[in-house]
């Protein structure tokens, strides 16, 4: 079973009767648009569907739980990194809050040998690939561009420039399917990528090339400070069609049937069916980043609504109500949580500014002339502060 | 036998051959590069030998070329990618610099870009507008990314191997009004390094630094200042990062006197990182200022005008003899 599309979540902007929202003369989306894709209700309710419940049948009350603790421990990451911004240990955050369900649900449908292309948010995915979280955050501290081997774990390094990993995504998947390899490619992006020229590159070249590449983009109803209406014209999963490959509408907030349809993506990929687009319907709760307020543009009644649909919320109704959690478990996950929070917090604070000479590190991989003599002037240089030390003794 | 006289197209052709034949890693890719063989055949027969799977046609998106590659080269290939002129890389230049230059750095070293894009470039074959560029500064002032540009059949044959070995994103600037040039191609020779400039003529009054189209100037220029008494030098750089500063460094302190010659404009060129390096260098072995002979300050002119735009063998010979009023 589907539901409605969440015109209704998105009326309260209306009444708010604020300059901001009266200002938005673009339609609504309509009852009568294409639904989405939900296994459990905001109530917490399993809503039965014959194209996707297969794909969770295995999904035991212990596997349940397992994506609550991803959820949570994901959500109590991104707050312990949010405060540590505001503590001035991170220059940056991009958090989140109310991406959850989008990414714990996609990220536990890959196999091991799958690989993944972020964006700067996917701190959710990053996590279910094993990526120690305290490696996110080096490069919103400063320390570096990317603390991880991408090779380790699948998982490429976050990629600011919005849109162009879709392409690395793509031709990533012409090369999984030139070895034959079992196994597919995901890329994540935003609903504003959807406007960049590298996405529809993306999306013709995995076409024409019948690349296993899931394109999973959550739909967070804001790109900063622009909504969703100043990207696109149509749903956003519709796109997929023109490009020759299926798209699917699913409640980014709702983590089972997110598992569910990335599963399917990542199956038809992996049978060699090509691409297809995943739309996760979703909702960012907090900043785009932590130099973002979106306090200026969008209204309170707008993340009230949305908070009535909280991912970890959701799951948690659901465990309940099939008593497959008890109140031991919920206990030792706000252990285990505020232990994350310890070791994030103090994990930063003790990670070394890199040294000088970092700059000359990795430019080239066979070495380079000119930055071969810049190291050596300014190693001179600063070793020249040191020997005047030395003789002012 | 090993030596062969080639055009420069047929040389990158052979190259791209024997490339392809050595490493199954490696993937030609493009517009038009695989059926037509190139809007110059370039890639003329590869296809054909080699299969769509190794030499692929692509849809005619620049960045989605260059992006790609990029993803194919994460997995693991070696793709060498043609930009059909160099006014197109444009669309291709936020994956060129933004990505591919940084992706090595980005993984603090864990992974490597072996991605070789080939841009046919420069004027002098009366072309429409964007046909005709000479961006390889834009380029170059980008860390990350190595440049070359090959002058002769020989350069063609073997940088076009050296590019396709090296680890790092080579942008291989061919320069194509030199494309139907005949040269030796010693096919068992062993090259010099990659980046080395070459002293193309040997001379003691002045030295002329050029590199891809302009070095045939240059040596023209070379042969009418010598009719006047002047022993000029000429220099083919190759490489434009790295440039071989110390193979200039030689030649300027031996001639005293510097004239750099490109096509592309003058203003913020690859002269000016000449002139100003040498100057610091070789300050006191200089007997005239380092002075730049190139493109002006314009869009690239139609046809008509290109004699005018690119530097000739008066413009350049104009130089020699301010150099040498000095």
């Amino acid at each position: 079973m589907t539901v409605e599309s969440t015109a209704a979540a998105r009326k309260p902007r209306r009444s708010s009767g604020t300059k901001r929202a009266g200002a938005r003369t673009t339609p609504q989306p309509k009852a009568s648009e294409p639904q989405l894709v939900q296994l459990l209700t905001p109530e917490g309710e399993r809503v039965k569907n014959d194209e996707y419940d297969g794909y969770v049948a295995d999904i035991t009350p212990e596997s349940l739980r397992g994506l609550y603790r991803d959820m949570v421990l994901t959500r109590r990451f991104d707050a312990e990194a949010t405060s540590l911004q505001r503590q001035g240990e991170l220059g940056l955050w991009a958090s989140l809050l109310g991406q959850e369900a989008a990414q714990i649900g996609s990220g536990r449908a890959l196999r091991d040998e799958d690989y993944v292309f972020p964006t700067y948010r996917e701190h959710g995915v990053a996590w279910c690939r094993g990526v120690d979280p305290t490696n996110l955050l080096g490069m919103f501290r400063g320390v570096n561009h990317g603390g991880w081997d991408p090779k380790a774990n699948n998982f490429h390094l976050y990629t600011i420039v919005i849109g162009s990993q879709t392409l690395h995504a793509a031709g990533y998947a012409m090369g999984v399917a030139k070895d034959g390899a079992d196994s597919a490619v995901i890329a994540y992006f935003g609903d504003g990528a959807s406007s960049q020229g590298d996405v529809a590159e993306s999306f013709t070249f995995s076409a024409v090339y019948n690349a296993p590449v899931v394109f999973f983009c959550q739909n967070n109803q804001w790109a900063i400070s622009e909504p969703t209406e100043k990207q696109m014209r149509v749903p956003l999963y519709q796109r997929a069609q023109g490009f020759g490959f299926p798209g699917v509408r699913v409640d980014g907030n709702d983590v089972l049937a997110c598992l569910a349809v990335t599963r399917a993506a990542l199956e038809r990929a992996r049978g060699g069916e090509g691409p297809m687009l995943v739309e996760a319907f979703t909702y960012r709760m907090g900043a785009h980043t932590t130099s973002d307020d979106p306090t200026k543009y969008r209204a309170d009644e707008e993340r009230e609504a949305w908070e009535a649909k909280d991912p970890i919320l959701r799951l948690r109704a659901y465990l309940e109500r099939e008593s497959a959690a008890d109140e031991a478990f919920f206990a030792a996950l706000e252990k285990e949580s505020e232990a994350l929070g310890r070791r994030v917090r103090e994990t930063v604070r003790a990670m070394p500014d890199p040294d000088h000479l970092a700059i000359f590190e990795h430019v080239y991989a066979d070495g380079h002339a000119l930055v071969d003599e810049e190291r050596a002037q300014f190693a001179a240089y600063e070793a020249s502060f040191d020997s005047a030390a030395e003789e002012g003794k | 036998m090993a030596v062969q006289k080639l055009p420069l197209a047929k040389a990158i052709n052979e190259s791209l051959r024997v490339a392809l034949d050595t490493d199954p890693k490696v993937l030609i890719m493009g517009e038009d590069v695989g059926k037509l063989g190139g809007v110059f055949r370039v890639t003329d027969g590869l296809q054909k030998d080699f299969g769509e799977g190794r030499v692929i046609d692509t849809p005619l998106a620049e960045s989605g070329i260059v992006g790609t590659a990029i993803g194919l080269a994460l997995r693991g290939y070696r793709p060498v990618v043609e930009i059909q002129f160099d006014g197109f890389v444009f669309p291709a230049y936020d994956q060129i610099v933004t990505q591919l230059a940084k992706m090595h750095a980005r993984a603090l070293g864990k992974i490597k870009m072996p991605v070789v894009i080939r841009i046919p470039y420069g004027g002098g074959i009366g072309a429409v507008e964007h046909h005709s560029e000479s961006p390889e500064a834009l380029f170059a002032h980008v860390a990350g990314l190595k440049i070359v540009s090959p002058s002769t059949s020989a350069d063609g044959y073997w940088m076009m191997q050296q590019a396709i070995q090296s680890d790092d994103p080579v942008i291989f600037f061919e320069p194509k009004r030199r494309y139907w040039d005949k040269g030796e191609v010693d096919t068992e020779a062993i090259p010099g390094p990659l980046h080395k400039a070459r002293v193309t003529r040997a001379g003691t009054d002045l030295t002329l630094a050029a590199y891809g189209p302009m070095v045939k100037v240059c040596l023209e220029a070379a042969t009418a200042a010598a009719e006047e008494g002047k022993s000029v030098e000429v220099l083919d750089l190759r490489s434009m990062s790295p440039i071989d500063f110390d193979t200039i460094q030689t030649s300027v302190e031996k001639t005293r006197r510097l004239v750099v010659v490109h096509e592309a404009p003058v203003f913020y060129g690859s002269g000016a990182e000449i002139a100003a390096r040498i100057t610091e260098r070789s300050f006191y072995h200089l007997e005239a200022p380092v002075l730049r002979v190139g493109g002006f300050h314009a869009p690239y002119p139609p046809a008509r005008l290109e004699e005018e735009y690119l530097p000739g063998l008066d413009r350049v010979l104009d130089a020699v003899d301010r150099s040498l009023a000095y």
